[in-house]
């Protein structure tokens, strides 16, 4: 499951396109209309969270549809953080005459927000975290991943990369089962 | 997976208490805190209630490492409180390192022109590792409130996967005009110390503290026995009012560690003094059975230190167990909670041999991890 460049693939299948010229704000609107997502929470959400919803509800739909709850975890990484709506939110309380930080802003300024977002959604009462690296590193995510399953503290886990950052963004998304 | 034990080997704390465990510890021990009113000047009106190391006491203490002034506060903290605990002999390719912070080097920010990179996490983490010369690629957990907390339970099962034979966790944040502002526009800040479990209880202290702590599978001092961390799935930013996730969190940890609840010591609690945290915790003690169990929160000692806190209070909790004896929950004087728990209202001398450790947070996440003190 990738979503980059204006592009969404699942199982290596092409979903859905859209120009490449088109921003990142337009493009998962979009995306989320051909995909039928109808979840008005949805367009509160900050980029970072849009994305990483987008992508766990083509894996989760038919998994989590009509359960009362999934036992599904979340390990998921990037590079930025939360960055992007950190510097936005920064804006909010640079200029002392135009002082206006939103609670609704601030509480997007933290990583794993979108790991709430999609557990609500799919109602997962499950483990979740979320980890910060420069690239995706496959062996520290796997073998996370790995120890929830034989464990048995996951029946599944939802690992991967979703990276957004000034309008550049990319997610790639596996399920472990 | 390897069903071996993993061991607490050492640790360290740094914070407004004191540069050390030890004076930590003396200051709890005489009900001292770190917060105090502080005027700054982008919110002058009123005083802050925030606990905050002193800049004179950081720049005395990091004279003691050489070349550790081309680095940032957060990190120059991160270095002074890893470096007492750092085995450099054993040093090597199978040693990890974990650093846990929500927020970073976010006082970056405040810079004109800054570049995004300025407050990547991973570079900070790589530059912590680089000057104790750990080559192994560092690892960020990032996971709002729990993160402290949550980064014993990553170390250990990283550990448990062969993927390390010892791991470093530091833990850190700072006190920033980001974190201030945004949690003042959620009107989650009390105006006076904190109070944690108290009817009274009117919202949080912000603070800033490092810890660390070393893991292995060497014996040590305590074993993690059981963790667990799972999501309320039911809101972004206020705990579940089942108390679902931190429940859940502790039927994980309970179920693996294979001991009764009865056995537990004490609970050293999240406790941040808002309204619907400490009710949420009340709540899933009680449908965990833990309502008679002594439990303590630290936050009006001090503040909330975000990432930093669950692994300072770890810190703080095993020293605690070292001494036998329990913590008293500062703040805290009239029942606020719609169930009863037991707070800690007096030190109680006795025989420890488990401690539960406890933390929520935004995004409805959760932590629960079991401790035994071993003989």
């Amino acid at each position: 499951m990738i979503i980059e460049n204006n592009a969404v693939f699942f199982n290596d299948l092409l979903i859905f396109r859209d120009e490449p010229s088109v921003e990142f704000t337009d493009f998962i609107k979009k995306a989320y209309k051909f995909l039928k997502i109808e979840y008005p929470k949805f367009f509160k959400m900050d980029n970072l969270s849009k994305l990483a919803f987008t992508g766990a509800d083509i894996i989760l739909r038919d998994i989590t549809r009509d359960k009362e709850e999934n036992n599904v975890a979340l390990v998921l990484a990037n590079r930025s953080s939360s960055a992007d709506t950190d510097i936005k939110y920064q804006k909010s309380i640079e200029n002392k005459s135009d002082y206006y930080p939103s609670p609704a802003v601030f509480v997007y300024t933290l990583p794993n927000i979108c790991l709430g977002e999609i557990s609500i959604k799919h109602k997962l009462y499950s483990e979740n975290t979320f980890f910060i690296f420069d690239r995706y590193n496959e062996d520290y995510m796997a073998n996370y991943s790995a120890y929830l399953i034989q464990s048995g503290k996951a029946e599944k886990v939802l690992c991967g990369w979703v990276e957004f950052l000034k309008g550049n963004y990319r997610l790639a998304f596996y399920l472990y089962i | 997976m390897k069903n071996s034990s993993v061991y607490i080997n050492d640790y360290n704390c740094i914070t407004p208490l004191g540069f050390d465990v030890q004076h930590n510890m003396q200051h709890i021990r005489m009900g001292n805190t770190a917060i105090k009113p502080v005027v700054k000047d982008f919110a002058p009106a009123t005083p802050l209630y925030l606990g905050e190391i002193g800049d004179n006491e950081l720049n005395r203490e990091s004279e003691r490492l050489a070349g550790i002034e081309t680095f940032t506060r957060l990190e120059r903290l991160m270095i002074l409180c890893l470096e007492p605990i750092i085995d450099k002999e054993r040093l090597g390719a199978r040693t990890g390192l974990i650093v846990s912070t929500t927020k970073g080097n976010i006082r970056a920010l405040e810079s004109i022109d800054v570049t995004p990179e300025a407050v990547e996490l991973a570079k900070l983490a790589k530059r912590v590792a680089g000057y104790f010369g750990i080559v192994t690629e560092p690892i960020v957990v990032s996971n709002a409130c729990v993160s402290g907390i949550l980064s014993i339970a990553v170390a250990k099962r990283y550990i448990q996967m062969g993927i390390f034979d010892e791991v470093y966790v530091i833990a850190g944040d700072e006190v920033s005009e980001f974190v201030i502002s945004g949690f003042n526009a959620f009107q989650a800040m009390d105006a006076k110390v904190c109070q944690p479990y108290d009817k009274d209880r009117n919202g949080i202290n912000l603070g800033e503290a490092v810890a660390a702590v070393k893991l292995s599978e060497m014996p040590g001092w305590f074993k993690v026995i059981g963790d667990g961390a799972i999501n309320d799935a039911n809101h972004i930013s206020g705990p579940s009012r089942t108390g679902e996730g931190l429940y859940r969190s502790l039927v994980s940890a309970f179920k693996e560690a294979s001991v009764n609840v009865e056995d537990i010591g004490f609970i050293s609690a999240h406790g941040t003094a808002t309204v619907f945290n400490d009710e949420m915790e009340a709540i899933a003690f009680n449908r965990m059975g833990l309502q008679n169990i002594p439990v303590h929160s630290l936050k009006a000692y001090y503040g909330h230190t975000l990432g930093a806190s669950g692994l300072l209070e770890t810190v703080i909790a095993m020293q605690a167990v070292k001494e036998n004896k329990t913590i008293i929950s500062k703040g805290f004087e009239t029942t606020g909670t719609s169930l009863p728990i037991n707070i800690s209202i007096e030190e109680e001398a006795k025989d420890i041999r488990y401690f539960v450790k406890t933390a929520s947070g935004f995004g409805g996440c959760n932590t629960a991890v079991i401790f035994e003190k071993v003989k």
